[in-house]
């Protein structure tokens, strides 16, 4: 297991999993606000649609289901 | 029935003539082969600012500015309106002496205008690569959404009366009005032609050439950049006749998004973005905005100016064209200048005083 950060509160997940996913497993289901202010979240998967976007280590717009894990990783979405 | 007007074009520059007309009381019809909006009108970038190069340009961008800020109170909020400001930059310290000359100028002319040191230019825009020598800063510039603006003109002109005629394109133009693609005809007492780049295949013989430009919209960055910026050798690439150039020029949205430009070619008629144009027009901005290397791009587009020999628009009669006013040209700065040439076209057609000299913008220059 490694520790991330998901807003502010930290998480044990297994090594090898995805930040989308990491995220689901701290309860999150919003991970960003469309510029109307609606709530999205992850939707293909695979990298194509950009709903999942979140900031990872002050980076803005990163793809969560593209990225894997890395111990003390800060995830920040956005609601 | 017989329209007092018929303009032809639903770009900003047709949609703030249909205004203008309308105001004044007259009968308009509007007609646009495609959308409204659909020409140079949706590709631009929004800017509306001051240029000085000559008396003749600063006349006209500084009237139209002018009235798009008095009109800012009036505007729905979905026009993005912001009175951000330009700031102007120096790459190196040879470049300062310029920025001042304008600087007095624009002072001088009752113009708000401040030079920035370097460290103020780097407080104003932090993101700019540190140890740039001084910007040149005009607060009173604005930007905001064009086809969103002009959209709004033509709806002012339409709960005035006006008719806007979609998916109808003009053949030939007469000195009774219009005849149609599809062979009707449109009687009016007066033409307005409004067609930007196109408006060589209706009045043969003009000097109005596609300059094409790219742009690039990047993913929501709020607070990166905080005004229109760009650098003072834009005025070389836009004020140039070189076939191909690229300059630093960005703009904040409204939405954080941030709006790359800009590139010019003359000679190229395929709309398709080059990558080519692209990269160095980005290499560009990276190179006076290092931070920007970081981040993501959403899209790509061109667009065409429609461009004159000395870069000013054509508005007014046409030789032996009775009845008939030209209103275009405006090459980079329609969305701007479309206000001063509205009110000329509608002091020539209504017999007022215009709002600005219109020698300098007279069809028969050339
Ligand atoms: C990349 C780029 C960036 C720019 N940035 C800025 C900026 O920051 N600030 C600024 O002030 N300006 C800017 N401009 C310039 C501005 O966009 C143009 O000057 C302005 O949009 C011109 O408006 P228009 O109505 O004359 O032309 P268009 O918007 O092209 O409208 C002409 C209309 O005429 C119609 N038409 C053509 N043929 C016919 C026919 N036979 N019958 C009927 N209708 C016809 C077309 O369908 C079109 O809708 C920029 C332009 C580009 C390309
Ligand atoms: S879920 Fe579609 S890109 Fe991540």
């Amino acid at each position: 297991m490694i520790e991330i950060r998901v807003n502010g509160k930290t998480l044990k997940v297994p090594e090898g999993v995805s930040v989308a996913a990491a995220i689901a497993l701290s309860g999150h289901d919003r991970f960003r606000r469309s510029v109307a202010g609606q709530p999205r979240g992850p939707l293909c998967g695979i990298g194509v649609c950009f709903e999942c976007r979140v900031t990872v280590d002050g980076e803005p717009h990163v793809r969560s289901c593209q990225l894997l894990c890395w111990p003390g990783m800060e995830v920040c979405t956005d609601d | 029935m017989t329209a007092d007007v018929i303009v032809i074009g639903a770009g900003i520059v047709g949609a703030a003539c249909a205004d203008a007309l309308t105001q004044g009381g007259l009968r308009v019809v509007v007609i646009e082969p495609s959308l409204a909006v659909s020409g140079a009108t949706g590709a631009g970038m929004g800017h509306l600012l001051i240029l000085d190069e000559n008396e003749a340009e600063f006349s006209i961008t500084r009237y139209s500015r002018d009235r798009w800020n008095q009109m800012a109170m009036e505007m729905p909020s979905s026009l993005e309106y912001e009175r951000c400001g330009t700031i102007w930059i120096a790459a190196v310290p040879e470049e300062l002496p310029l920025l001042k000359q304008r600087c007095a100028f624009l002072q001088s002319r009752q113009v708000r205008a401040e030079i920035l040191d370097s460290q103020q230019l780097a407080e104003a825009e932090p993101n700019l690569r540190p140890g740039l020598p001084g910007g040149l800063f005009i607060p009173d510039d604005a930007i905001l959404y064009p086809p969103a603006a002009a959209g709004w003109l033509l709806k002012r002109a339409e709960q005035r009366g006006a008719a806007v005629l979609t998916g109808k394109r003009v053949t030939h133009i007469q000195a009774w009005g219009v005849e149609l693609e599809d062979g009707s005809r449109l009687e009016a007492h007066h033409v307005v032609c409004a067609t930007g780049m196109w408006t060589p295949q209706l009045i043969g013989g003009l000097p109005i050439q596609p300059r094409k430009g790219h742009l690039v919209i990047t993913d929501r960055y709020p607070g990166f950049v905080r005004h229109a910026v760009m650098e003072l050798g834009y005025l070389k690439s836009a004020h140039g006749r070189e076939s191909e150039s690229v300059a630093f020029n960005v703009q904040p949205r409204k939405t954080g998004q941030v709006l790359i430009g800009s590139s010019r070619q003359f000679g190229v008629t395929d709309a398709r973005p080059e990558s080519r144009i692209i990269s160095s027009m980005v290499q560009r901005a990276i190179d006076f905005m290092p931070r920007i290397a970081q981040l993501s791009a959403l899209r790509a587009w061109t667009g065409f100016r429609a461009a004159t020999p000395d870069r000013l628009p054509m508005v007014g009669p046409v030789a032996n064209r009775p009845n008939c006013l030209l209103c275009a040209g405006h090459e980079g700065i329609g969305i701007t200048t479309c206000l001063a040439s509205a009110g000329l076209v509608s002091a020539f057609i209504l017999g007022d005083r215009p709002p600005l000299d219109p020698k300098p913008y007279a069809v028969e220059r050339f």
